[in-house]
């Protein structure tokens, strides 16, 4: 028997992220998200868990950042105005080595833009956004049902790394109903807390103290190689991909989320007129599946990079990839999704036939 | 016969045996003193969680004995409550400068205060920007003369100072608000009995608490020891009066 319920990606997510073990959320209302905290606010009491509104996203974050320090699972989420003024938070976070989850429903940008789907926050979330040398982990789901599962993930991934875990989605996958199934329910009462996590020392022999701050250079400088260190672990062991009809591809489109689900149809009708399409998705865009898409160096006659947004994801294909073979790139901005067939058009422009 | 020997005066056990890096006539040290007394006195030590500023007093974790963490610039309140959600039953307190709390952190602590939770603030209103050089704060006196306002603070050019235990004390929110001064020891004992009922209301699961403590500055204000404390009693108490400004039932 199934155990599929209907539900709606942004509420979905929300119910994927306690049955992970989120206890602790915090968030402000900002579009397409906010069925989110909506879903949470009433949730998380029936769970004894607590949900907080805060005064903005900046309260929002340290907020979290405040409850990750006594090691609970706690997440905030957010769309892409608000995203940006949490990046504070996220740096002093990631400089603490204190462990959340922080989800992006991103829309059209840049500034107050619009509430249409998009990918533009690829720099901040994969790139930076904050002050420092710090990464974060992205994970980028392509179905509610991807996402719910990723949740587990996202909250693991954190506690394991003690480090910041984006989940990135966009409009269309918070807005949209599907049949979703939840497969793991974590029992937070198995969840330790964590022997750094402040939370009152009763008997402990010395006391915790969490920060961001060092402040002679050679301590500072140590305390960033340990970091990158972690990073490149992380690196090595953690990046992820669908690798889609790709067995006998000549070509690859080269794309993550929304924008790879509607690629995939691309897949199918290019297939059905005798061109080998094929479809790389990075699940994780940091760490990007570098090595994944290198093995096909000498297999593809090109890529083409498919994405909301105006040649980001492109780079990271471009530092993959370099000069190995062609690359191609089709991107619309502003909230605008390409369907299926336009995309085979820019890719046919750009690789003739495909043939 | 032997004498019998009492202790009257010892470091308390919350208390880092460290030398503060604070100025010498700054008061920052006095109140980080009464705060380890009452945390020993309350017997709080084990359950404490301080949540330090950005300031002077950033590294005011490294003085005490229980745990700590480092808020972002004003957002001292936001990470304190953060940690009381997820432990009620900790005792959770957020020390803040004036710039931090009053300038880049208003909407943090208004909407502590709003909230009503039981987490404690102690504010530290030394009427300028110690760390950075002695810039203009939101405290800073109509007249004096910062390194931002170097022909002295005019309300044209920079705006009236904030009386922010008088603003938080209209909130429905908060339980205990009151200002004390940390200039002479009758001043320091009064501060103390102030800082016990705040920690009070929490302990207790009244409500939010503020203590605003005025404080000197010597090196920026370019006076003596001496002479800031006699400032503080002259120019800074007249504009910024001590006394409790919101006592709910069951705080003592």
């Amino acid at each position: 028997m199934s155990n599929k319920v209907l539900m709606k990606g942004a509420e979905a997510l929300a119910e994927g992220a306690i049955q992970a073990g989120c206890r602790y959320y915090f968030g402000y209302p900002i579009t397409p998200q906010n069925e989110t905290p909506e879903y949470m606010s009433r949730r998380l009491p029936e769970v004894g868990g607590r949900f907080v509104q805060a005064e903005s996203e900046v309260a929002s974050i340290n907020m979290v950042y405040g409850a990750a320090c006594t090691g609970v699972r706690t997440m905030t989420s957010s769309s892409s105005p608000g995203i940006s003024l949490m990046q504070e938070g996220i740096s002093y976070i990631s400089g603490s080595n204190v462990p959340c989850v922080v989800m992006n429903a991103m829309r059209g940008g840049p500034g107050l833009g619009n509430i249409a789907p998009a990918q533009g926050d690829y720099f901040q979330a994969v790139k930076g956004g904050g002050n420092g040398d710090y990464r974060r982990i992205v994970l980028a789901p392509s179905s509610i049902q991807e996402g719910v599962d990723l949740f587990v993930d996202a909250f693991e991934l954190a506690d394991k790394y003690r480090m910041v875990v984006m989940v990135i989605i966009d409009g269309l996958i918070g807005q949209m109903m599907e049949p979703v199934e939840f497969k793991t329910k974590v029992d937070v009462s198995t969840l330790k807390t964590p022997e750094w996590a402040t939370v009152g020392r009763h008997g402990r022999d010395h006391a915790n103290i969490i920060t961001s701050l060092t402040l002679d250079a050679p301590g500072l400088e140590q305390w960033n190689l340990k970091l990158q260190a972690k990073y490149a672990q992380v690196e090595l062991t953690e990046s992820r991909i669908e690798e889609y009809q790709m067995d006998d591809a000549d070509y690859a489109i080269i794309a993550y989320g929304t924008m790879a689900r509607i690629a995939k149809t691309t897949v199918r009708i290019a297939r059905a007129k005798g061109i080998k399409l094929g479809l790389l998705r990075p699940i994780t865009v940091w760490p990007f599946p570098r090595k994944q898409i290198q093995a096909y160096v000498g297999k593809l006659k090109g890529t083409l990079t498919v994405e909301l947004a105006y040649r980001q994801l492109f780079e990271d294909v471009q530092l993959t990839l370099c000069d190995k073979m062609p690359l191609g790139w089709y991107g619309r901005g502003g909230g605008i999704v390409p369907g299926p067939q336009e995309i085979l058009t820019a890719f046919e422009e750009q690789f003739g036939k495909g043939r | 016969m032997a004498e019998q020997m009492k202790v009257i005066y010892e470091r308390p056990k919350s208390w880092a045996n460290k030398v503060t890096h604070y100025c010498p006539g700054c008061t920052h040290g006095v109140a980080h003193r009464l705060i380890a007394e009452l945390v020993d006195e309350m017997g709080l030590m084990d359950k404490t969680i301080g949540v330090w500023p950005v300031g002077c007093s950033v590294l005011g974790y490294d003085y005490f004995n229980f745990d700590s963490v480092e808020a972002a610039h004003g957002r001292a309140p936001a990470m304190a409550t953060g940690i009381k959600v997820t432990n009620p039953d900790n005792f959770v307190f957020a020390y803040q400068g004036d710039g931090d709390l009053a300038s880049i952190g208003m909407a943090e602590i208004v909407h502590a205060a709003a909230r009503g939770w039981p987490i404690t603030v102690i504010f530290i209103n030394n009427g300028n920007y110690g760390m950075t050089g002695g810039q203009m704060a939101p405290t800073t006196l109509l007249g004096q003369k910062t390194t931002t306002s170097p022909l002295g603070r005019t309300p044209q050019t920079n705006g009236f100072p904030i009386r922010v235990a008088e603003m938080l004390a209209q909130l429905d929110g908060p339980a205990y608000i009151a200002r004390v001064s940390l200039d002479s020891p009758v001043n320091i004992r009064k501060a103390k009995s102030a800082m016990r009922k705040a920690f009070n209301a929490q302990v207790r699961g009244i409500g939010f608490s503020l203590v605003e403590c005025l404080s000197t500055c010597p090196t920026n204000w370019r006076l003596t020891p001496v002479e800031s404390m006699e400032r503080v009693r002259k120019e800074v108490m007249p504009y910024f009066p001590l006394g409790e400004f919101k006592v709910v039932e069951g705080v003592l």
